[in-house]
């Protein structure tokens, strides 16, 4: 819609536009959801960070091969990069208004996470399974 | 993108300063936004000395002052001058509100006043709303139903009718929704805090039968979800209502018809 300005259409049917997506309650749920996850998920993750202060590769290992620490790890990294994603497409969103733009963002937004995602949950696993 | 500074032909400068009318009154000062379609320039902030002894003393009783005495050619809309029609909403001292309930002595020091901001100007303190009445049209603001018509009226308890307390008294000013940044960006597909107060006061009506209907056309990221909770309308509200409650109210609807 953004960008097509035709004088002749009714104010009525620009604001019609396109109609109505039928979604964005899921984002919303989600970013919230993902919100109240993450208090205690990063919580955890800043105890685990300050008490490995200055250790060893091995007493990392050591603490990552717990299963229960490593699980909760993935959790954090998980839940962190989906909310990072949900955020940031609400910026891309609210913010870029050329729609060619705003696409190719929207593309490099998911792809970010996923690559950040993956790359930190195999970081995890590979510490976790003696790395 | 989002535009953070103004285009080149809307930058504000400095424009006339009138005289006083009597050297001797009273006078307080006031600076306000003035551009002209017929004229060819920039818009300009005049600077303007009402005598306070000879006028009312809300802001909208001094722009009449300086219509009358001063500048015959200063545009501004008002109608009922007590804050029922909404029509002189106007930015004054930083704040969206109506000239009609905003008193002087509210204001410390020169008194500012610009039109509605990031809206289109028509003249001077007069902006373009044509978007916005689109937009409280599209929510279809009316009672609908699909049940034949009773023969006397639609019944409603007390208790359903108290819902609508809050959100009736809304006079679609739009000073709402022209203080909130989500309708500065994006005010062509956003809905805006005053038309989303006014879906929600028909959601919400125990009378009405196209509920679902409703909520499905809100159901969209820009309409609906645009809405970050920044509160700037509820700040602004100058009938002291709350419309980011009333869109908190309708996300909730939104999660209770999934859950």
């Amino acid at each position: 819609m953004s960008g097509s300005i035709n004088q002749l259409r009714t104010p009525l049917s620009k604001v019609r536009g396109l109609g109505s997506a039928k979604e964005g309650t899921d984002h919303f749920w989600r970013q919230r959801l993902t919100a109240i996850a993450n208090v205690p998920l990063i919580l955890f993750f800043l105890w685990t960070v300050i008490s490995l202060n200055g250790a060893s590769h091995a007493d990392v290992v050591a603490r990552l091969s717990s299963p229960i620490v490593a699980i909760v790890m993935l959790m954090v990294i998980i839940v962190g990069i989906v909310h990072m994603k949900l955020g940031m497409q609400t910026i891309i969103e609210d913010y870029v208004h050329s729609n060619r733009t705003k696409i190719v963002l929207l593309i490099l937004n998911i792809f970010f996470a996923f690559t950040m995602g993956l790359g930190a949950c195999f970081a995890i696993l590979k510490l976790a399974f003696g790395g | 993108m989002v535009e953070l500074t103004l285009p080149k032909n809307s930058r504000v400068t400095d424009g006339k300063t009138w005289t006083k009318v009597e050297a001797a009154a009273p006078a307080r000062e006031y600076k306000i936004y003035r551009w002209s379609p017929d004229d060819e320039g920039n818009p300009k902030v005049d600077t303007y000395y009402v005598n306070t002894d000879d006028c009312g003393p809300m802001v909208l009783d001094a722009l009449i002052w300086i219509k009358n005495n001063v500048d015959p050619t200063l545009t501004f809309r008002r109608s009922c001058r007590e804050g029922i029609c909404g029509s002189c909403a106007m930015n004054i001292d930083g704040t969206n509100t109506l000239a009609c309930t905003k008193g002087m002595d509210e204001v410390e020091g020169t008194i500012k006043i610009y039109p509605l901001p990031h809206m289109p100007v028509v003249k001077d303190l007069v902006a373009d709303l044509t978007n916005f009445y689109a937009q409280h049209r599209s929510i279809e603001p009316w009672l609908k139903t699909t049940t034949p018509k009773p023969e006397k009226e639609w019944p409603q308890s007390h208790f359903d009718r108290e819902k609508l307390d809050g959100l009736y008294e809304c006079i679609l000013c739009a000073c709402c929704s022209t203080s909130c940044p989500s309708y500065w960006w994006n005010g062509d597909r956003y809905l805006g805090p005053a038309v989303l107060l006014q879906a929600y006061r028909w959601l919400i009506d125990s009378r009405d039968e196209a509920t679902g209907d409703r909520l499905d056309d809100l159901e969209d990221p820009f309409r609906l979800y645009r809405c970050h909770t920044i509160m700037n309308c509820t700040q602004a509200c100058p009938k002291g209502l709350n419309p980011a409650k009333a869109i908190a109210e309708i996300k909730k609807m939104m999660v209770e018809r999934r859950v």
